[in-house]
């Protein structure tokens, strides 16, 4: 073998080697329709006495990021979009249609007079924990602030005998009869379940959302479904591949093989690109993938095609191989651009699923131009020249 | 293989011969996508139109009439459920509802009524999946994807424009919607649901046509320069001949793949996959027959326009 052609096996064999590696160390990062979980656009709404302007919004998204923090989520993506709205990405998330209800939830908790005057608020609290009172019924029990504390022994000591009514999100909650003064401790009862007693504390602990946020879209996916679609993705991503392999050895005999080669390449260095990238790999994106093997072996047609036009024309072998590879990769870049306009389109409008469906397609149309031009060509050339007679009948001339 | 070198050797294959016939067929085929698509409408998924999706998982099968007769049963009857689309999931115990209470996505608490009424009398009923959407956001996707579309439409008659000619872009283009109607058209006729995938799908599948388009293109391009004294029907119809292995070959690995997607890949990527599958079909039919036809139609009705002027002493004949 010639050295140039050793080297660039070398060179081959180390970009094998760094995605392998990368595909065994890196975890693959799964979109919420593969893995479960909880994907909001929320958007901030005036109220009669706060107006939903940039301070309000970002406050929102501190109270956001603190409740999800006590959620537990991995990774949390949280941000904002455009003057208003916030997006919430919980991907993992062990119940999360309950993620959904504690994110969304204003959480303003109020304690009112008979008379309707607000004697404090959430804000007031200073912890909250989920317990039970003695009844045994589930409860929420509060500290509050030196400040809340004062509101609180105040309003206590002149309403004795008559009721504080407690109102979340201007639903009663109960409305207890003051038995003496409360200083800086109470209960909250009238939750129904020790389940809402703990998300109550938790978004209490949080605190209340300055202002209300309504739920434009919402996405929740338990991740049993996710689990089952990552399953069946498998098998047909298995299925699918093993066609197209059996196809190309079929029709192609040696150069199928080269090019069923240059596609199990092409596959590593797509993953590796998506989990070094940190893509999300949604549904469609897998769908993507699925497809782009199919596609992926298009350029390797292209050129075994225009090899053999070029063989038919009188060329030798080896002049031949380079003539096909030269001459087809203006073809083969053309086609892969128009493609590339598309994904890019797809990037920029998508969001969610129908982006990791763009990302996937850009990165496999970017490595099966790699690995048709290089990696076919490489093993090609090496294999016909170990004996050009007897390999340059492959190409059916 | 074999016999379509054959088939090129002796010419037997006369795509460009019978243009007018494919061109025909081809907007026969786009006038009925049309008027199905003006008759049938598109069924809208949620995230175009707004309102809840709902994936329900029962311990056993269940049919849509069960789920249905609770939906509309008193207890349910003030959320007015009677026009809640219900399908059931194949191979699953899966239940699907689609539904809005006046234009808007149910409630939490709407959702949970639904299941405890559900499971009063179907059993166990867990909530797997929900989207719930606002008609403003599905208003905006939809914007959204119609720019995605137009875009990369720009974009590639630009492209092709640039390194081609402005002919075969255009041509490239009325291709690309010949497809997306044509696959738009079954769809509305199935009354599948069209949902961001399936926008996904259509850009692959534009993406897709383009391709073979181009690597024909790409041989008459070739050949344009190479064999000056035939026709440019000769021309237009040996590249396509020349390509024909190639585009064959890509469209059946292609296919293996999305239908190994089709029949294995699950529920929710089953109508994703077909729109693939139909643009498979419809693209390689557009890139052999149509966009060559187009490019050929126009480039002598172009060239004829000229002759007429330089005849007609207007144009000095170096320029036609």
């Amino acid at each position: 073998m010639r050295p140039g052609i050793i080297w660039r096996f070398v060179g081959v064999a180390i970009i094998v080697v760094v995605c392998a590696l990368a595909i065994w160390k890196l975890p693959i990062n799964l979109g919420l329709d593969l893995r479960g979980g909880t994907r909001l656009v929320l958007e901030a709404k005036d109220t009669e006495t706060v107006k939903a302007d940039d301070d309000a919004v970002n406050r929102a998204k501190e109270v956001i990021e603190r409740r999800v923090n006590q959620l537990g989520v991995a990774e949390p993506v949280i941000y904002r979009q455009g003057a208003r709205r916030i997006i919430v990405e919980l991907a993992g998330v062990k119940d999360p249609h309950r993620a959904r209800e504690i994110v969304g939830r204003t959480a303003q908790l109020e304690f009112r007079d008979e008379r309707g005057n607000v004697i404090m608020t959430g804000n007031d609290l200073k912890t909250a924990v989920a317990g039970y009172d003695q009844y045994s019924r589930p409860a929420v029990n509060f500290e509050l602030s030196p400040e809340g504390a004062r509101k609180f022994e105040k309003a206590t000591l002149e309403n004795i005998g008559r009721r504080i009514a407690i109102y979340l999100d201007e639903e009663l909650l109960s409305a207890p009869v003051v038995q003496n003064v409360i200083k800086d401790k109470g209960q909250i009862t009238g939750l129904g379940s020790m389940e809402k007693a703990k998300d109550l504390s938790m978004m209490l602990r949080a605190g209340a959302l300055p202002v209300p946020l309504e739920v434009l879209h919402s996405e929740v996916l338990e991740p049993t479904l996710g689990q089952e679609a990552v399953d069946q993705s498998k098998v047909a991503a298995l299925i699918g591949a093993s066609l197209v392999v059996m196809f190309m050895l079929f029709v192609y005999k040696i150069p199928g093989l080269v090019a069923d080669i240059a596609l199990a390449i092409y596959a590593m260095i797509v993953v590796a690109a998506l989990v070094s990238l940190k893509a999300v790999l949604t549904l469609p994106g897998i769908a993507g993938l699925i497809l782009s093997v199919g596609m992926a072996v298009d350029a390797n047609v292209i050129i075994f095609e225009r090899i053999k036009e070029e063989l038919r024309s009188g060329k030798r072998i080896r002049a031949a191989i380079e003539a096909g590879f030269s001459r087809a990769f203006g073809c083969i870049l053309d086609s892969n651009i128009t493609t590339l306009i598309t994904a890019g389109a797809l990037y920029a409008f998508g969001s969610g699923a129908v982006r990791g469906f763009a990302v996937t397609l850009g990165l496999g149309i970017l490595a099966s131009m790699f690995t048709a031009v290089v990696v076919t060509k490489l093993i090609l050339v090496a294999i016909v020249d170990r004996n050009p007679e007897k390999y340059g009948k492959y190409f059916g001339a | 293989m074999e016999s379509i070198s054959e088939l090129r050797e002796v010419g037997a294959l006369d795509i460009i011969g019978k243009r007018r016939t494919y061109l025909a067929i081809s907007a026969i085929l786009v006038v009925i996508g049309v008027v199905t698509l003006a008759v049938k409408g598109l069924n809208l998924g949620v995230d175009f139109t707004g309102g809840s999706l709902i994936r329900l998982r029962f311990e056993r099968s269940v049919t849509a009439g069960e789920v249905s007769s609770v939906l509309t049963s008193d207890a349910l009857a003030d959320m007015n459920l009677g026009k809640a689309v219900i399908q059931p999931i194949r191979g699953t115990c899966d239940v699907q509802v689609r539904a809005q209470v006046e234009g808007k996505p149910l409630s939490d608490l709407q959702v949970n009524k639904i299941i405890d009424e559900l499971s009063k009398s179907l059993g166990y009923v867990s909530l797997v999946e929900s989207q719930m959407v606002e008609a403003v956001i599905g208003k905006e996707l939809l914007n959204k994807a119609i720019l995605a579309i137009t875009l990369s439409c720009v974009g590639i008659v630009a492209y092709v424009s640039l390194r081609f000619e402005f002919k075969f872009g255009v041509a490239a283009v009325c291709a690309l919607i010949h497809d997306t109607i044509i696959v738009l058209g079954v769809f509305a006729l199935l009354g599948r649901q069209v949902n961001s995938p399936f926008i996904a799908a259509i850009l692959t599948i534009i993406g897709y046509s383009i391709n073979d388009t181009i690597v024909i293109y790409d041989k008459i391009r070739e050949n344009l320069k190479f064999r000056k004294k035939e026709t440019i029907e000769e021309i237009a119809n040996s590249s396509i001949l020349q390509t024909m292995t190639r585009s064959i070959n890509t469209v059946v690995t292609t296919l293996l793949a999305v239908l190994a997607l089709y029949f294995f890949g699950g529920a929710s990527i089953k109508d994703f996959s077909l729109a693939i599958i139909l643009g498979l079909i419809a693209g390689t039919y557009s890139s052999i027959c149509i966009a060559p036809s187009i490019w050929v139609e126009w480039t002598l009705w172009d060239k004829e326009r000229k002759m007429r002027q330089v005849t007609s002493g207007r144009m000095s004949p170096k320029d036609a």
